[in-house]
């Protein structure tokens, strides 16, 4: 039965080298993507390269599919699975600050990391640029705390909040990441037939 | 490789620590105990005083002895091993055509900063957030990713000499 660290299989020493290993496996991925280069990951805001939505949205829907049907088949236990709490306005306000550092900097926090490691020394000055920002938050943390604290809404799920059951939102994703995914294939024709006769 | 490929890779090690953790991935965490650690060591009074600092500062082990610091760790080894066995290792500043190395630079360390905040007000980034909480249908993590995704275009036009 799974998780196999909630059923006590290891103990947290050996959750470390399971930390190290599925971390090689995310770092490989990210940068097999090409997401170790800021320019790739810009292009998403620009329309000619729309990586980071299918790289995204097919993690996301691997996975929660994975989730479900080893639920269904009783394999993993799903209510020991951690859902992360929802904070709506924190989360939403969070996201369009965040959104601004993503296409100004040109990466998130683990692209970064694959960044530096692969050379790109912009990659090494926002991860000190990160930094700096994560020590202005915790010094103005007395301040914004109460925002922080603000619209908690538990562990909220879409499927809960829609009325519909787990299975319906699951497939809902699934059908709307193909949809997404189309149009990403369209819109980069589009762009590349457009530069192409210009 | 093929974007969708990727992303299935990517999708499986999410669905892996799932299954072996109950738990998903994440990335800024790590650097904020980095971060917290710093503070420790050159303000410990201010640290200990501090609820923020306080949670990645465990009581009686080593703060660098956490998932997170293990999992990205794990992630620069990954992304050596993907970037040697391509060829892609190099010394270089990634940046648009019409753009400088320096002015590419400060852009990246206020971009940088300005997502570190935002990914601690959200209480994760891109991979603590939008992929592990997308993938357990999360609303707070739905709302971020969308709320990213939005900023970022809406604010692509002002940044544009940067990319293109």
């Amino acid at each position: 039965m799974a998780p196999f660290y909630r059923f006590g299989l290891f103990g947290d020493d050996t959750s470390l080298l399971f930390a190290f290993i599925i971390g090689i496996g995310f770092g490989f991925f990210l940068e097999r993507a090409g997401f170790g280069s800021s320019t790739k990951l810009a292009a998403q805001f620009y329309g000619r390269d729309l990586t980071v939505f299918k790289v995204m949205f097919t993690a996301i829907i691997t996975a929660m599919l994975g989730l479900f049907w080893l639920g269904w088949a009783g394999i993993v236990d799903l209510s020991l699975v951690n859902i992360l709490p929802t904070f709506l306005m924190p989360q939403l306000v969070g996201g369009l600050i965040f959104g601004v550092g993503f296409v100004m900097g040109g990466y998130c926090p683990g692209t970064s990391c694959v960044a530096a490691v692969t050379g790109k020394m912009d990659g090494w000055v926002h991860l000190i640029g990160m930094m700096a920002g994560i020590l202005l938050f915790g010094e103005l943390f007395p301040t914004l705390e109460t925002f922080y604290a603000s619209s908690s809404m538990g562990q909220t799920t879409l499927d809960g909040v829609l009325g519909v059951s787990y299975g319906t939102a699951v497939f809902s994703i699934v059908v709307l990441a193909l949809a997404g995914f189309y149009l990403a294939e369209k819109i980069e024709q589009r762009f590349s037939s457009a530069t192409a006769s210009s | 490789m093929n974007p969708y490929l990727a992303g299935i890779g990517l999708g499986l090690v999410l669905l892996a620590a799932y299954v072996v953790m109950g738990r998903g991935i994440g990335a800024s965490g790590a650097f904020t105990s980095v971060v917290a650690a710093g503070v420790q060591t050159v303000a410990p009074a201010h640290a200990q005083a501090s609820a923020f600092y306080k949670e990645y500062l465990p009581a009686n082990t080593n703060p660098f002895k956490d998932w997170l610091v293990f999992e990205v760790a794990g992630v620069i080894v990954g992304g050596l091993i993907s970037g040697m066995l391509a060829g892609r290792v190099k010394r270089t500043i990634d940046r648009g055509p019409n753009t400088t190395d320096s002015r590419r630079l400060v852009f990246a360390v206020v971009g940088g900063a300005i997502m570190g905040f935002g990914s601690k007000l959200a209480r994760g980034c891109t991979s603590g957030q939008a992929l592990t909480g997308g993938a357990v249908l999360s609303v707070g993590s739905w709302v971020f990713m969308l709320a990213v995704f939005a900023s970022a275009y809406a604010v692509a036009y002002f940044v544009r000499r940067q990319w293109n």
